[in-house]
Parts: C-alpha cells; structure tokens; sequence
C-alpha cells in the first residue's frame, strides 16, 4: 500500500512538471485555454470519480452542483457586489449543503436511488436557471462577471488563469490520491466490495457516503465558480442533463478504478471536441458510440487498458529474457 | 399525459423486473415510435392501423438490437456498468435519430380528427382518448400475459429469482431479450399516441423518458400496478401544477415530486413488490 502510494506521488510530481512546462510547448494560444477547460473538468470529476469508484454511486445531476457554483457567483458577484472568492467560498458551501439535504436520507436506501435523486435536482436545477428570469436572467444568462483576483491584482492573461486553475486541479488530485490511501478510504473501497461486510465491521456505511458525496458536490460548485470567474458570462446551456452526462463519461472512459482515470477522462474528453469540429453533428452520435464501445470492450477505462498492456508487455518482456 | 407516462413506466417496469438495471434507452424507444409513426403516415402514405403496428415492431426490433449488442455482453457486468451502457445506448440513438429526421418536430397525425370534443365544459381532444383506451388495452393485454401464457409466467419467475427460473427450464436468455423486445414495443405505442399531442422529435425522448421514470419511483420500482398508478398521478398533478404555478416549471413538477417520494417514501405508493418477496421468504 505505501509503495502504490510513494508511485502516485512520483506520477503527480511528474504530472505537475509536464502541466508547468506545456504553455511554453503549444504554438496556439488558443491550446491554453482549452487547457484551462481541462483543469476546470478535473476538478469535478476527481470528485465524480471518488464517489463512483469509492462510493459505489453515481451522480446524474453533477451539472446540477456545478451550475450552483457557477449561478451563485455570476448573482453574487454583479447584483450584490460581493468581493471575488467570497462568492466561491458561499457557492461551495450551499452546494455543499444541498448535497447533505439531499443524500442524507438517499443514501441510507440500497440501490441506486442517488442516481435517481441527483437526476431529479439536476434537472430542476437547470429549469429553475432558465425559468427565473428575475434572478438568473432566464435563457440568456448573466453577463459581465468579473474576473478572479489575487490580493487585489486582477488576473489578466489566460497564461495566470492556467496556473491559478491548474495548482486547484493538482491540490484537488494531491488530495483525492491522500484520501483513497487514507483510513477513510480503505473503509470507501470496502463499500464499494461488499456494504454488509464493511457495517459487520464497524463502518458508519451511509455515513461515508454522505460525506463522499458532498465533497464531490462542493467541488462541482467550486469548478463551476470557477468557470464563471473565467467565462465572465453564463448561460443554462452548459448546466444541462448533457453535462451530467458528459462527466460521467469522463470517468468510465478514463477509467473508475482509479483517480489517474479521471484525470486521463477529463484531458480526453474536453480535448475531444476540438478534434471532432470536423463532423459538426455526428459529434453525439460519436460520444455514444464511445461510451458504449468502451463500457463493454474496456470496462476499466483507458488506464485499465493501459494496465493490461503493461502487463502484457512485462510478461513477454520476462518471457523474452528468460 | 398520465396515460402514455403509465405506458413508458411500464417499459422501465419490465426490463427492471428482467434484468434489475434502469434502461435510461427507454424515453429514446418512445422518440423512435413517434417518429416512425410519422414517417409511415407521412412519407409512404399508410393508414393509422398498419403504420401503428410496423412501427411498433420496427421500435421492438430496435430494442432487441439494444440487448444484443450492449446489454448482453455485460451479462456478468455489475449493474452500475449496464446501467452507465443503458446512458451511452440513449445518446447513441438520439443521435442517430438526429442524423435521420433532422432537427425539425414533426406533427404526427392525429387518430381521429383534431377538433376538441366538449364534456362537461371540458374541451379533450380525441386523441386523449386514444391515450386512455390504449393504456387500458396495454395493463389488461399485459396482465393476461403474465398470468395465463407459459412465457408471461416465465418471465414473471425471472424477476422473481433468476437461478430458480433457470433450475425450473426457463431459458432466462431468452426472456431478458424478450423483455428488451417488449419494453421497446412499449415506448413505440406511448410515443406514437402522445405523438399528435406533443409533436415528434429526435430529442423528444428525453423527457418523456425521465418522466416515465418518475411515474416508476413514484408507484414503486418493478411495480407494474404502480406503475399505471404512478403514471396517471403525476399526469393529474403536472397539469394541476402547471396551471395553478407556470407552465414554465411545468417539467419541474415531475422532478421535485420524484425527490419528495424518495425522501418520504422510497419504496413508492404500492409497495406491491416488497409484499410479495416478504410474503416468499415467510
């Protein structure tokens, strides 16, 4: 266990190193902040990956959250002047709070009775952004939201927004990686193996969930603040069913077993579509396809691939020197 | 409404009971019949009859199609990746259904003439009691086949305990396909009878199938009787609810509705499943 752990570490040092040195590699501005994009999708689904992977659960409204974060800073922020980071602090704290109201008494059910759940809020949530007109200003959105700032000084460029992002994403993965390694975690994992077994042994089970669940909703609202900050304006668009769809299939395409899979998930899949401009609306049909090829040919994912083609490798490496 | 949403939450209700996995593919089975609906009416010019049954079959076929190709390699699967396969099944026929139709909502044509029929100062459109007397066609057409043919029967024993059915003869193979193939042939006829009424499209299943599902939790999931119940309820208190608040927040009535019956009661109105497993293991 403390070796995986020492290798996680050795793998985020090397990830941290390749993520500071890669603006200076891209030709194309325009990578950075789709780069940018990358780091806000990770922070959500290294959140969504801890409750599927750790929880056994999974979450159909994540957008749902993620729109919270982002509409309480976009109102806090233009109607009522409430000074930057603030608003964050508020959005992740009433997500946070939505999250334990709502799996409270979910989660105490067997089955998958938060999928259901979350559905259900993720879809009020995205009417109630589009019908509250006075409030969140309808279909077309809140403008002008301004930008992050770091001890009064505005952050202007994207190069500052890529590093204030990704030391975020990176801190979220530093703290996933301890938490999955952590008593915590070794009682998540024990969930996820058999409920029944993990109670017999003294685990509060709905009680870890609960907890596991609302910190993947405050991170959803703090990515979704984020957002916003960056964006400077919102619209429900983005806050959809679509959404809560698409992060999810950032974590079974990267693969569930592990926080590496949400990381590869969100690199690949917010990447995608800049090479998929080319078939304008075969993009969905596209998404689908990839979804269920890689739920039945690669039920772990891009890193369970990976993993069996190192084993593969290794054994004919030790075959080959024998 | 009720009447088609008692229809679709009978689909989730057969393929749950089949196979314990939420078929998020469903709402796409009601797209696709509505939308075979207008094709056969419009394009090659059948009458209502015919069109409704080859489109029905067409829409069963598609379900069988579903089956074949994503659930049945996942038979040893755990059900968090059927379910997740179920989600990716869905946005893979939207999409196709887009690539088809387009984006444009068709008007399908209605039954029996579209002038609204006045009872009691009530004005009903015709096709509402379409919806109504083929909902009622479907639970007594569904109820005699679970109780008096051998295949209903067998079906029923898998729900109950896969390895039993399997120990008794029953080829539970064929009943998950069977139970795939009739719950698409069910999404067809709700979405060819509501399809007059709200217009087909190609992401019209979306709603249309959540709701069904609310209809589901609500009457109690793998209830078929709370299913009906579920789904006649919410249509009542969704067209309560859009006239005495908004029409705007017409959808979210569904959806708060679903998160009160799971926070109040989770096992739905008719606990109807719960019953019998308790009455079995006495």
């Amino acid at each position: 266990m403390k070796k995986t752990l020492k290798s996680d570490y050795g793998i985020l040092i090397a990830f941290t190193a390749l993520v500071s040195v890669v603006p200076f590699m891209l030709a194309n501005k325009y990578y950075i902040s789709v780069l940018i994009f990358v780091a806000i999708n990770m922070i959500v689904a290294v959140g969504l990956n801890l409750l599927v992977c750790h929880a056994g659960q999974i979450s159909l409204g994540h957008a749902g959250f993620y729109g919270i974060g982002a509409y309480t800073t976009a109102v806090l922020t233009t109607a009522h002047h409430c000074p930057v980071w603030v608003d964050t602090l508020i959005a992740v704290a009433l997500a946070a709070l939505i999250a334990w109201i709502m799996g409270t008494p979910t989660l105490k059910l067997k089955g998958h009775y938060l999928a259901v759940a979350t559905l259900g809020l993720g879809i009020i949530m995205h009417i109630v952004f589009n019908e509250w007109e006075k409030v969140t200003g309808g279909p077309s959105g809140i403008v002008g939201i301004p930008g992050l700032s770091i001890f009064g000084r505005g952050i202007g460029s994207d190069l500052a927004y890529y590093y204030l992002f990704w030391s975020f994403a990176l801190l979220t993965l530093l703290v996933a990686l301890n938490l999955v390694k952590s008593r915590v975690g070794r009682a998540m994992r024990a969930l996820h193996g058999s409920e029944v077994a993990a109670a017999a042994m003294g685990i509060n089970v709905s009680g870890y969930k609960v907890k596991i669940f609302v910190l993947s909703a405050a991170l959803a609202a703090l990515a979704g603040s984020f957002y916003a900050h960056y964006v400077t304006f919102i619209s429900p668009t983005g806050f959809g069913l679509s959404f809560s769809i698409l992060l999810l299939t950032m974590i079974i395409v990267g693969g569930a077993e592990s926080v590496w899979g949400a990381v590869i998930g969100s690199v690949v899949l917010t990447s995608l579509p800049e090479f998929l401009r080319g078939f304008k609306d075969y993009d969905v049909v596209i998404y689908g396809f990839i979804l269920v090829a890689v739920v039945i040919f690669l039920p772990a994912g891009i890193i369970g691939g990976l993993r069996i083609l190192k084993e593969r490798i290794g054994r004919r490496g030790t075959a080959e020197s024998a | 409404m009720g009447g088609s949403y008692a229809i679709i939450a009978l689909g989730y209700t057969i393929i749950y009971n089949g196979t314990n996995i939420i078929n998020f593919a469903q709402g796409e089975f009601v797209m696709l019949g509505g939308l075979f609906m207008v094709t056969l009416t419009g394009k090659f010019g059948l009458s209502i009859f015919p069109a409704f049954l080859i489109a029905v079959a067409a829409t069963a076929l598609v379900g069988l199609l579903v089956e074949r190709l994503a659930i049945h390699p996942l038979r040893n699967a755990d059900v968090m990746s059927v379910i997740i396969v179920t989600i990716g099944m869905s946005i893979l026929l939207r999409g196709i259904a887009m690539l088809v139709w387009g984006k444009d909502a068709y008007a399908a044509q209605h039954f029996s003439g579209d002038k609204p029929i006045e009872i009691l100062g009530a004005t009903i459109l015709p096709q509402s009691f379409w919806v109504i007397g083929i909902m009622i066609l479907v639970v007594v057409a569904l109820q005699v086949f679970y109780r008096f043919t051998i295949t209903g029967k067998a079906m029923l024993a898998c729900a109950v305990n896969k390895t039993a059915a399997r120990l008794m003869g029953v080829n539970v193979e064929n009943m998950l396909m069977l139970s795939f193939v009739l719950s698409g042939a069910l999404g067809a006829v709700a979405g060819i009878i509501i399809a007059p009424i709200t217009l087909a499209k190609y992401d019209a299943g979306v709603m249309l199938g959540l709701k069904g599902f609310c209809a589901c939790i609500l009457g109690g999931l793998g209830s078929g009787t709370g299913a009906v119940v579920g789904g006649l309820l919410l249509g009542v208190i969704e067209s309560l609810g859009a006239g005495l608040i908004s029409s705007g927040y017409k959808d979210a009535i569904a959806f708060l509705i679903l998160l009160i019956a799971l926070f109040l009661r989770p096992q739905g109105l008719l606990p109807l499943k719960e019953m019998m497993m308790r009455q079995e293991s006495h």
